[in-house]
């Protein structure tokens, strides 16, 4: 295809992408560099008749006619990158010299707001992501070897978790665990106790989460493996029942070679998905205990006074970690190309 | 698989089958239980006393008089105008499939056809994108948006579901053109035909059951998005997400919780459909990307 045409066919679909996905990165780096105009202060002498007193007070008008007019504010640099919200130099370096031990020192640093964030999303995507993988593969050799009249009806039913609006369905298992809710119930008897929340305790909330993630989530990896299984070859699978493999054996040093490639797929849209986790907590309302980098972005655009620098901020350094969990993807899938093109 | 030698043996035939019917339970049961739910009272719903009501409705019965009501649905539709939203949904979706496929046609068209290497790094850089958190995109728009009035408006919320979808239709779309062969165009060219005569009148033909997927895709895209439409719509021009959202925030009391039962059902409803009548298209469009690598 010629240049010139190249470019029409893709000049539409570029230009949204262009407009609306990266001149908003580009916003959100200069909102990061820029903080809320200070407020004016006016200073008024007082002459009574004990003499005169200077009064300092604030100009609310003024301010309100400066923010108005300049939204973004005034130039900052890198401050709000350190400010105790985000990477908070000064306290972590304060908790460094006061640790007693390093589990000390880590949890002096859950208490910053930032690195309580990047500790949920962390944990979330690395826990979720192979969980769902696994349960999906198990689901899929479980239908590959069911009677061909149930295949397609869990097809069905499978997809459902997986394509339901991700909060309606956070609010689904949401109100099921409810303490007065089916599954809350069922746990306070199971449990024997009877005043039992999963909301209650932070370490609680999050294997909910977990548990809605691999929940919402395995459906995906299932269908793909499912897939993949139906194109295993027989005749390796003959071969090796015949040198004796057992059905283990098989499973292992044939099926799962298979299906690797599609696993590297699934962990791949399964890292950028969980890495950006943000509707089941809104759906579980679990802001407190389990925040994550997007709810906190979140929090910020949404209180009653916006920051947008500090969800600027926020975002960047989101960005930022994204980047560099896409990268070896990115290096490979160059050294790849590259391996064609010579 | 009838040969003999390859017969799953009974004990794991019984074990598969039973994870299997496991697994169907985990996945429906929390939609079943809702939806048989959302005609009950709270008191049912949430039962303080035994969870059994929830199934006979011992609370629907003294509050209303039958086992089943419709109060959750009345206070939903009606006294709270559920049904603007899903108005709003409607107009929202449509417009995002249809601007989002036009352009990802195009561009996918394009990336499939050309072999130099800045297609390949439109790819990648599309890559990247996808996986940028919609929020911190949302958090860049905010600001020039209430600038420029442009905030509050469905249009923009479009616009933006459009861009937002742009990577991900254009890796599809991308790997469903590549499954038809090149001759096919080139032929029409060495007809005489320019490129874009090409792909008006050989390829548009053929290219349904791969825009019909992707289309699928970007429905649920648009019809699932909290992010954009909840930070980016005015109250009178929200959608059902955020609404429902909305329903939790303001109104948590006794009753009201029942609104939002019923608004999240009625929600999920067009999704069962999709599923029932587009299962083939949806399982194949996951496997696309997957099999191309």
């Amino acid at each position: 295809m010629k240049h010139k045409t190249f470019f029409w066919f893709i000049l539409p679909s570029l230009a949204a992408m262009f407009v609306f996905i990266a001149m908003p990165l580009v916003s959100v780096v200069v909102q990061s560099l820029h903080v809320e105009h200070e407020q004016i202060m006016v200073v008024t002498e007082n002459c009574g008749p004990f003499g005169c007193t200077e009064q300092t007070s604030v100009d609310a008008e003024a301010t309100a006619k400066l923010r108005e007019e300049k939204p973004l504010g005034r130039f900052n640099g890198l401050g709000t990158y350190f400010d105790r919200g985000h990477l908070a130099t000064s306290e972590v370096a304060a908790a460094w010299q006061a640790r007693s031990s390093l589990g000390d020192f880590f949890s002096r640093l859950y208490n910053l707001p930032l690195y309580k964030a990047i500790a949920f999303t962390l944990t979330y995507t690395f826990l979720v992501t192979p969980l769902v993988i696994g349960l999906g593969l198990m689901i899929a050799l479980g239908v590959n070897r069911v009677t061909p009249a149930l295949k397609g009806p869990t097809i069905f039913v499978s997809l459902l978790p997986m394509i339901v609006t991700p909060l309606i369905g956070s609010l689904i298992l949401f109100w099921m665990i409810d303490a007065q809710g089916i599954i809350g119930k069922t746990l306070q008897w199971i449990f024997d106790d009877p005043d039992l929340s999963l909301k209650a305790s932070p370490t609680l909330t999050w294997i909910t989460l977990f548990v809605y993630g691999v929940w919402h989530s395995a459906p995906f990896a299932f269908v793909v493996f499912y897939a993949g299984l139906q194109s295993v070859s027989h005749e390796t699978l003959e071969a090796a029942r015949i040198d004796g493999a057992s059905r283990w054996q098989q499973v292992r040093y044939v099926v799962i070679p298979h299906l690797m490639p599609l696993a590297i797929f699934i962990s791949l849209i399964q890292l950028m998905d969980n890495f950006r986790v943000f509707e089941p907590i809104i759906g579980f309302s679990a802001e407190a205990n389990a925040p994550s980098l997007s709810i906190i972005v979140y929090n910020d655009l949404k209180g009653d006074v916006i920051r947008f620098n500090s969800a600027a901020a926020t975002s960047v350094l989101t960005v930022i970690g994204v980047t560099i969990l896409l990268a070896p993807v990115l290096l490979r899938t160059w050294r790849d190309f590259k391996g064609k093109v010579v | 698989m009838s040969s003999k030698v390859n017969k799953t043996p009974r004990g794991l035939f019984i074990l598969s089958t039973g994870f299997v019917l496991l697994w169907i339970v985990i996945a429906s049961f929390p939609f079943l239980w809702t939806l048989w739910g959302s005609f009950k009272v709270q008191g049912d719903f949430f039962s303080k006393a035994d969870w059994r009501y929830a199934l006979w409705g011992t609370r629907t019965m003294v509050e209303t008089g039958g086992a089943f009501t419709g109060a959750g649905y009345y206070g939903a539709w009606v006294q709270e105008e559920f049904w603007r939203a899903a108005l709003n949904t409607g107009i929202v979706v449509i417009f995002t499939v249809v601007i989002s496929l036009t352009l990802g046609t195009l561009g996918g068209y394009a990336l499939a056809r050309s072999g130099y290497r800045y297609a390949f790094w439109l790819l990648m850089i599309a890559l990247v994108f996808r996986a940028m958190p919609h929020i911190t995109l949302v958090s860049g728009y905010l600001l020039p948006f209430f600038q420029w009035n442009l905030w509050g408006h469905l249009p923009t919320s479009i616009i933006v579901l459009v861009a937002i979808n742009q990577p991900f239709t254009l890796w599809m779309l991308h790997s469903f053109f590549l499954n038809i062969p090149k001759d096919l165009d080139e032929s029409a060219k060495v007809d005489g035909c320019t490129q874009f005569q090409a792909f008006r009148h050989v390829i548009i033909p053929v290219m349904w059951p791969g825009v019909i997927t992707t289309g699928l895709f970007s429905f649920l895209l648009a019809y699932n998005d909290f992010a954009v439409t909840s930070m980016l719509l005015s109250e009178s021009n929200r959608t059902m997400v955020p609404a429902i959202a909305g329903f939790l925030g303001s109104t948590f009391e006794e009753g009201n919780v029942m609104f939002a039962v019923a608004a999240v059902v009625s929600a999920t409803a067009p999704l069962f459909v999709l599923v029932l009548f587009f299962q083939r298209q949806i399982v194949s469009g996951l496997t696309a990307g997957a099999v191309k690598g």
